[in-house]
Order: structure tokens, then sequence, then C-alpha cells
């Protein structure tokens, strides 16, 4: 079996160099797959057939010299990307039958750069959720302790990154989605800016907020995949016209010089003192490669949570509203009329976390409340994007941590919906501002990881990258895994 | 108590873009159920919107036709409401800031008055499906090929004060649209309806009364009919000292009568938000002005030009400009023939009559203008007479066949040699000496029976004018 955490820049050189096929790569995946998975339950569909054949015409399109860098290299879809042929189920029981008949642009463009696609990873609900606990195919455990949550709602792709399963995974960050589960799980999670990756073909949770992304072990490889990914779609609107720069090319620039932001709110907001302590011991790891740290200050921070938690169910009350039992997914039995398909329908299709997100955006767009919360919720969004920007003009990224603390207990927080929405604090700034954000490992608190949390002003994503990568050859902390004789 | 109506209507015109509003389907009517929805359409999970440009300029060539303001930004809505014909539960549509604001249309009454109607608004929205209650026991079968087709809905202000006021209205924009070519106008395949909303209040009261909402009415006899019903019933209502709910109703037109459709409490509501999956759509001065520059003539213009250029009667002009494809039909026959009064008779008499009896539209005449030219020219230089044309136009609807064709193998060309003329007209005075001493002692009318006769003789083709002159000549020789 080839060693258990190979990054994908290791992969592409020894398919490169030979010394390697997709095939055994993929066998691994598998096997490893088969092997770790009924206790993690990172995967909802495992691809066994169509990963080996894949694996085979990558091969030989080796062979014949036509391989790009990332031809033959395994990875995993979060459940919420549609692809062709495969059951796309948003691990919700509404979709749980849905058999996608075409590609997301993400998935359509891995696959045209010769990525290999080895399954469909489990995650919360329609993507509702920070622990991946409200998945209708059970909870994914966190593989430095299977009693912990890996986080969410990509868990199921943190999970199976982080215990060895695939090298990469994609994601979807909607208030944190990539960066909290990638925090929680020690690895590299990067969501790009609003735009910068085509919604289309990705189950919508919340419009305005949902964005693509990438979980990795290393910013390097996050910056291979993007690559590919990033990119104006014209099937999605809100996708953006703009170049894509080469994002490896720009990862070894030195940060001397460079200023970083640190909010001061960010230590106050109920942050583990231990955590804190990484926290500045990373600082002190740019400062060392003359990076200026100062202190800035987002004086709205504490509106985030709540302009989310109004924005957010609004927008998926109504994108919700599609399943209804009448041309997909799940459908009640013998309904006795109209209303009958509808109410049971949604009753038993959806779970209680979902159902709660549409009641609340429900309400909050309703006639007599739209003014005092979703238009409200509107400018303090514009705000705290005010905030951010202005920032911007005196720093060129913003460090903090990427959540409170560090992983959490299966069960514990799930029915305090409260407690469990304050985990988005420090991500859900950068999703109500369209910024990209990534979150790296940066240190072990009582034998778990913590995550460093980047954030850039719009678009440029080369620059948080650069910082991530320039971080990661300077610590080792994104090669400690559970399990991993790395270090 | 005498009372006053208060009518505003909200027209659907359904635009005539080749795919739909959102998604690359077609909109073709009458496919095979389910046959024209994409995913879009289907409202499948992951799906997106994307914005058809076409529809945009049909938007933006209303709102300047109608003297709008064209707005440099506005947004697009989703409509929330749960319905199997409404896809993704939303309706997207426009709700705060519509692309066209204002504007005017304005009504001719018979007696030449003018009165302006004032707009509100015209905004772009997506269509629904249909629901087909028949043919499917105890449920309901979904067709969703119309849904996504897009919609402009016009809105105007309650400025229309009786049925047939709202008729007129309805008629003109049914004009303008079909003139801009936006719209094809079908009322049959749901291409144009409206919405009326309709109150009444004491004459001299200055506040409105309650409104009721006439929903989805599909013929201009129904709007008139459908109103009025809604009027007196209102009226009726107020005068035994009851009141108006406000509510939607519909129109019945086989009991002729409406029915209210669903009440107050029941009533939507339904969430209007900016859709996220669209931007605002921002229209800057070179697209407006690029859409301002490729305007087609409109009605009022082409009204005003005829009457100018032809010197026709003001009933004939407005026959003739009722559709462009009429007025184009009239411009390239007159072209031709340089008779503008006979041209004008025969589209609006032989040519009207044929489409009307075979129930054709212009487009699709038997008769083409270039064909209809070729008739008209031998009339003007007097190869038949008139009446002959009469017939060859008919032979000419039914074959196929062109005027001079025709004319030549049934040998109907007119006879103007004064030889051959002179002889019927000896023959016919030489056979009714009677009627000629009747018409020699004053009785002058039978010179029509004299040319009545002559013509019978020649089987039509004798040159009506010569003949006359010829007679008179004899007879009183």
């Amino acid at each position: 079996m080839t060693p258990l955490r190979l990054t994908i820049a290791e992969m592409s050189n020894l398919l490169a160099a030979g010394e390697i096929s997709s095939t055994e790569l993929v066998k691994d995946c598998l096997s490893r797959i088969s092997e770790k998975d009924d206790s993690l339950n990172s995967f909802i569909t495992v691809l066994n057939e169509s990963a080996l054949i894949a694996a085979k015409s990558a091969d030989k399109l080796r062979k014949l010299d036509k391989a790009g860098p990332l031809t033959g290299i395994p990875m995993a879809h979060k459940d919420i990307f549609c692809a062709k042929g495969t059951i796309t189920s948003c691990a919700s029981k509404m979709l749980a039958n849905f058999e996608s008949p075409y590609d997301a642009t993400v998935v359509e463009r891995l696959s045209n750069a010769g990525m290999i696609s080895v399954g469909k990873t489990n995650m919360d609900e329609f993507a509702m959720g920070s622990s991946s606990e409200t998945s209708f195919y059970g909870p994914v455990t966190n593989p430095w302790n299977k009693s912990l949550s890996p986080g969410g709602s990509s868990g199921g792709s943190a999970a199976a990154v982080a215990a060895g399963l695939v090298p990469m995974a994609t994601g979807t960050d909607t208030g944190g989605s990539i960066r909290q589960p990638a925090a929680l799980c020690g690895i590299t999670g990067f969501k790009p800016s609003y735009g910068r990756i085509s919604r289309y073909g990705i189950v919508a949770f919340a419009s305005s907020l949902d964005q693509a992304g990438v979980l990795a072990l290393s910013a390097e490889d996050v910056a291979l995949v993007m690559q590919e990914i990033a990119g104006f779609d014209p099937r999605d609107s809100t996708s953006a016209d703009k170049p894509v720069p080469n994002y490896r090319a720009s990862l070894d620039q030195s940060v001397k010089g460079r200023r970083i932001g640190v909010p001061k709110e960010y230590f106050n907001e109920g942050l583990d003192s231990d955590y804190a302590d990484v926290i500045r011991t990373s600082l002190d790891v740019f400062s060392q490669m003359g990076a200026e740290i100062c202190e800035v200050s987002l004086p709205n921070l504490s509106f985030a949570v709540p302009t989310y938690y109004v924005v957010c169910p609004a927008e998926a009350s109504s994108n919700l509203s599609r399943y209804d039992g009448v041309r997909f997914g799940y459908r009640a039995e013998n309904p006795i009329d109209l209303e009958d398909l509808y109410k049971r329908t949604r009753s038993e299709g959806f779970g209680d976390e979902v159902k709660r997100r549409i009641m609340t955006g429900t309400y909050v767009l309703s006639a007599g409340y739209y003014d005092a919360y979703y238009l409200k919720a509107q400018k303090v969004r514009q705000l705290i994007a005010e905030d951010l920007r202005r920032c911007f003009e005196q720093v060129d990224v913003l460090i903090g941590p990427t959540t409170p603390t560090t992983a959490f207990a299966i069960g514990e927080k799930i029915d305090d919906p409260v407690k469990m929405y304050l985990n988005d604090i420090y991500t859900v700034s950068a999703n109500l501002a369209g910024l990209p954000a990534i979150s790296i490992p940066c240190g072990i608190v009582n034998g778990l990881p913590t995550g460093l949390h980047l954030i850039g002003p719009q678009f440029e994503e080369a620059r948080v990258l650069n910082f991530a990568h320039c971080f990661q050859t300077e610590t080792n902390w994104h090669k400690f895994l559970p399990g991993s004789e790395r270090n | 108590m005498a009372w006053e109506t208060v009518i505003g209507l909200e027209i659907h015109a359904q635009l005539s873009t080749r795919s739909k509003i959102f998604s690359g389907a077609e909109t073709a009517y009458g496919a095979e159920p389910n046959t024209q929805a994409c995913l879009v359409t289907l409202g499948y999970p992951g799906v997106l919107p994307v914005l058809n440009r076409e529809a945009v300029v049909m938007a933006v060539r209303f709102g300047l036709a109608v003297g709008a303001s064209v707005a440099k930004r506005s947004v697009f809505a989703r409509k929330n409401y749960f319905y199997p014909d409404l896809p993704k539960g939303y309706q997207i549509s426009q709700f705060e800031l519509p692309i066209v604001k204002g504007g005017q249309i304005t009504l001719q009454s018979e007696s030449g008055q003018e009165k302006n109607i004032r707009m509100t608004r015209a905004h772009l929205e997506e269509d629904a499906g249909k629901s087909l209650h028949e043919d499917f026991e105890g449920m309901t079968g979904v067709d969703l090929n119309r849904a996504g087709t897009p919609l402009l809905e016009i809105v105007s202000e309650p400025d229309l004060s009786s049925a047939k006021e709202a008729v007129a209205y309805m008629r003109t924009v049914h004009q303008l649209v079909r003139y801009l070519d936006i719209c094809d106008g079908n009322m049959q395949e749901g291409s144009f309806r409206c919405d009326a909303n309709i109150s009444v209040r004491p004459i001299g009261q200055k506040e409105l009364g309650t409104r009721t909402e006439l929903k989805n009415l599909n013929s201009f006899r129904f709007v008139e009919k459908a109103i009025n019903f809604e009027v007196d019933r209102q009226i009726d209502l107020l005068e035994s000292g009851e009141k108006i709910m406000q509510e939607t109703r519909l129109y019945d037109s086989d009991a002729d009568e409406t029915r209210p459709m669903r009440s107050k409490e029941e009533a939507n509501d339904y969430r209007y938000f900016p859709d996220p999956d669209l931007l605002p759509l921002l229209l800057d001065k070179e697209f407006i002005d690029s859409v301002r520059s490729q305007m087609p003539e409109l009605p009022n213009q082409k009204l005003d030009r005829f009457a100018i250029e032809y010197q026709l009667t003001r009933e004939e002009i407005e026959v003739l400009t009722a559709t462009k494809d009429t007025a184009d039909f009239f411009e390239s026959v007159a072209k031709i023939t340089k008779d503008y009064k006979l041209t004008s008779n025969w589209i609006i008499g032989d040519l009207s009559a044929a489409l009307n009896r075979d129930n054709l539209d212009i487009r699709d005449t038997r008769v083409t203008a270039d064909s209809l030219a070729g008739l008209l020219k031998r009339i003007v230089d007097q190869t038949i007479s008139g009446k002959i044309a009469k017939d060859v136009f008919q032979t000419m609807w039914d074959s196929g066949d062109e005027a001079d064709i025709i004319i030549e193998s049934k040998g109907l060309k007119q006879i103007t040699d004064s030889n051959e003329l002179e002889t019927l007209v000896d023959n016919i005075i030489a056979d009714n000496p009677d009627q000629v001493e009747e018409f020699l002692a004053g009785k002058e009318k039978l010179l029509g029976y004299f040319v009545g006769q002559i013509m019978q003789a020649s089987q039509g083709k004798a040159n009506p004018a010569q003949v006359n002159k010829l007679l008179r000549n004899k007879l009183k020789s």
C-alpha cells in the first residue's frame, strides 16, 4: 500500500515519474475506505467500479503522454454536488433516491482535469449544521477521537481527508462549513470569494452565501485544485467574470514587510484560552518571517452570527420549497390530497434542523416581519462587509482562530441550536462579505487540532493561499494527522 | 344613487422569445406535455436561472413605446407559494424595482375623443406550468412546458371607468405588443390575458371603494361581460346595504357570473425577497439607445403616415393599420397598383371576407400581396371589370393560380373593342323594342336594364363604362 499521507502534489510527482499508477492509488483509497469508514461514516456513496475504470483510463492517458498534473488522482465530492448517474442525497431522506441527471460545474471541471471521484461524502442534511450530526445517514465521527464530532457541514470530507481515505475532497461553505470541520479535523480548508467558483449543480442552501471550496492536506494542494475549478461559468449568473491567476506561482512569495490584522474582538468572544495561546504563537511565526502584526477592529462582529441566522434561513426556506414530492425525491405515500402530499412529504422527508431553518426563514420573510428581520439583517450585512473592507485598507490579511474551541463531543450541542450556531462566530463574516478565507492547522490543544483562520480581500485568493503556504513551510502542523507517523 | 366604476388592468403578455426567460428550453406552444421542460424548468436541485437578454430587449421596447422610464437598475424577486405547476415553489418576478415604470396609453373613443390611461409599471416574470384536472381520475396532471415562459406584466393605474373602456384599453395594448413584435397576441393559447381590479363608488366620492380582482380573463368579450357582471354585483350589494369583500374572483363564462376564488384568510403571504441567484439587472444608456434605434413604427405613427400618404378615410386607415401585418400587406399591394383606394377596398372587402370565411390570419392568406396586386393591376388597366375580378379572385383563392393565367385561360378579358360592343348594343336594342319605347318616354331607370342585358350577353366581359356611353348615344339618336 502507498504511504497514507501523500499530498496531491506528491502523488502528481510519483505518477509523473511512473513510480506509481493511478489504479494503485485508487485501489488504496477504496481499500482504506472499506477498512476505516464503518467507524468514520464519512462516505454516503462509494464509487468502487467507476473509480477503478476511470483509474485505468487515466493510466492509459499517462502512457499516451496526455496526462495533466491532476490526472489519475483520487478524490471525493461532498454529497451536495450533483454528479451524473450517482445519488446526490445532500444527506437527506428527501433526496436519498435522487440520481442526478447532470454534473455540477465543479464535478465536470475536476473530471475534465482527470481527477477520479471515489465517492460522495457525508455531511449535515442540506449542509445545515456544524457537526455533521444532522445527516439522514447518521453522524460522521472525528478521526482524532471517534466520540467527537468532525464539525460540519462538510464533516465527511474533512474526516475522509484527515483519516487518509482521500487526499482531497470538495466541500461547500455557507457560514464556515469547510473551514470549521477542517480546523476540528486538523487539515487545510479553503473557501474562495463568493462568485469565484460556479454554484451550478450544487444543491442550494443559502444562495447568496454558498460557495464551493477544497479540503486538503496543504495550501499547495488547494492551489492545484483551485486552478481547475475557479473561474467564470455562464450557467451561474453570480459567478465572477474575472481572470483566474496562477495560484501555485504566487505561493512562495515572501510575507516579509506585509501586514497582518488581528481583530481585537476575536479574543473576547468566548475563545478557549489555550486556543488563544496557539493563535498568538502562530502569529509569532509570521512575525519571524518578517510580517507586521497589527491590531484592527471589527465593531460589528457580534452581529455576524445573528445576521447570518436571519439571511441564511430566509434563503433556505425558499430554496427548499422545490422539495414537494411532485417531480423528484421523496414523496409521501398515498396522499389524500395536495395539501396532504405537501405536508407529509416535507414532514417525513426533512430532519429537525432543516425544518427549524425553514420555519425561521419563513418567519423572517413573512409580511409584517420582513423589515424588522430580513431587511435589517441585509443592512447589518453591509456594515459587516464595510468593517472588513476598511480593515483591508490597512492590512493584507486578517488572522485569528477558526473556531472558539477544539472538536466537541457528538451529542454535546445538537439540542442547543444557539450554542451550535456560535461555533460559526469567526467564520460567518467571510461569507456575509463574500471574502476568501482558509483554515490551516496551527497546533494541538489537549491532543486535538486547532485552526488558524486567514481572511483576504475579495478575489485575493492567491494572497490567502500565499500566506497559508508560507506558514506551512515554516511549521509542520499540517502534517500532524490522526494515526500519522509523519511529522 | 349614481355610481362610478373604477377599473385597473393587469395584462400578462407572453413574450415571443424562442427560449424561456431563465433557461434554454423552447417556448413553442402545443408540444407534448413536459417535452419542453429542461432541468431548470423542472426546478432540479442545483440548477440556476440565467436571464434571457431577448426578453429584456422586448420589455425595454414596450417601455419606450408607452413613454415610460426604463429602469437603469431593476431587481428580480422571488414570489413564494406552493403549487404543483410552480416547480421551484417560487415564481421569479419583479417586485419593488420593475424594469419599466410609468408611461401611458392613449385611447381613441368612437367620437374621436382621446383619453390617457396611466401605466403603473411593467415587469418581467416567468409563467407557471399548467395543472390538468381532467383525464386523470382523482389526480392532477402537471404540464410544465409553459413554466418559465417569459411574461411582461403590464399594470395600469385605475383610470378605466367602464367595461367598454377596459376592452378598448386592452385592444390598444394588444395592438401595440403585436406591432412591437414582442407578443403574438394569441388569446386562445393564453399568450395575452388579463386580471381586472374593479371597484365602484358614489359619483363625487374621492376615496376608492373596496375592490375585487377578476383573474385570468382571456378574451375581449369575457373582459367586457365579466366586468359588467361584477360592477352590477357590487352596486347591488352596496345598494342593499352590504359590504364588498376584498377577494379574488373567477369569471365563469358558461354561467356568465363571477365567483370567489379564494378569500382573504387563505390569501398567500408571498414572502417576496430579491432572488439571490440573479444579480440586479443593470441597463446602461447605450443599451437602451440601441433598443430605441431599432423601434418599429408604432400604431399611431403609422395611422398618421397613412393619412398623409394614402388619402384614405379615417375608418379605412384604422382597419388597415389594426395589425402590422395588414398594414404591411396594404403597402406591398399599393406600391404596385398605385391605386390606394382600390387596394384598400379589396383588402377591407374581398380579402378580409375570404380570410374570415376560412378563419385565416392575413399571414396565412391564400392570395399573397403580389398576387392581389397582379389582379388589381388588371382592373386598373381595364383588362377586366371589377365584377369579373371578384370571380377571378375567388378562383385565385381556391386554385392558387395568378390572375393573368386565370384571365387568359377562361377568356375573361374585357371587351373594349368598340365594333364588338356596338354589335352587342345594337342586338339588345333590337331585341327589346318595348323597353326602348318606355325609355324614350322618360323611364331613364331602364338604362340599367339594358346594361345588365349586355353584360349578361357578354358574360360580364363588356366594359361597363363604354357600354353605358354607347347605349346612351344609340338610344337617343
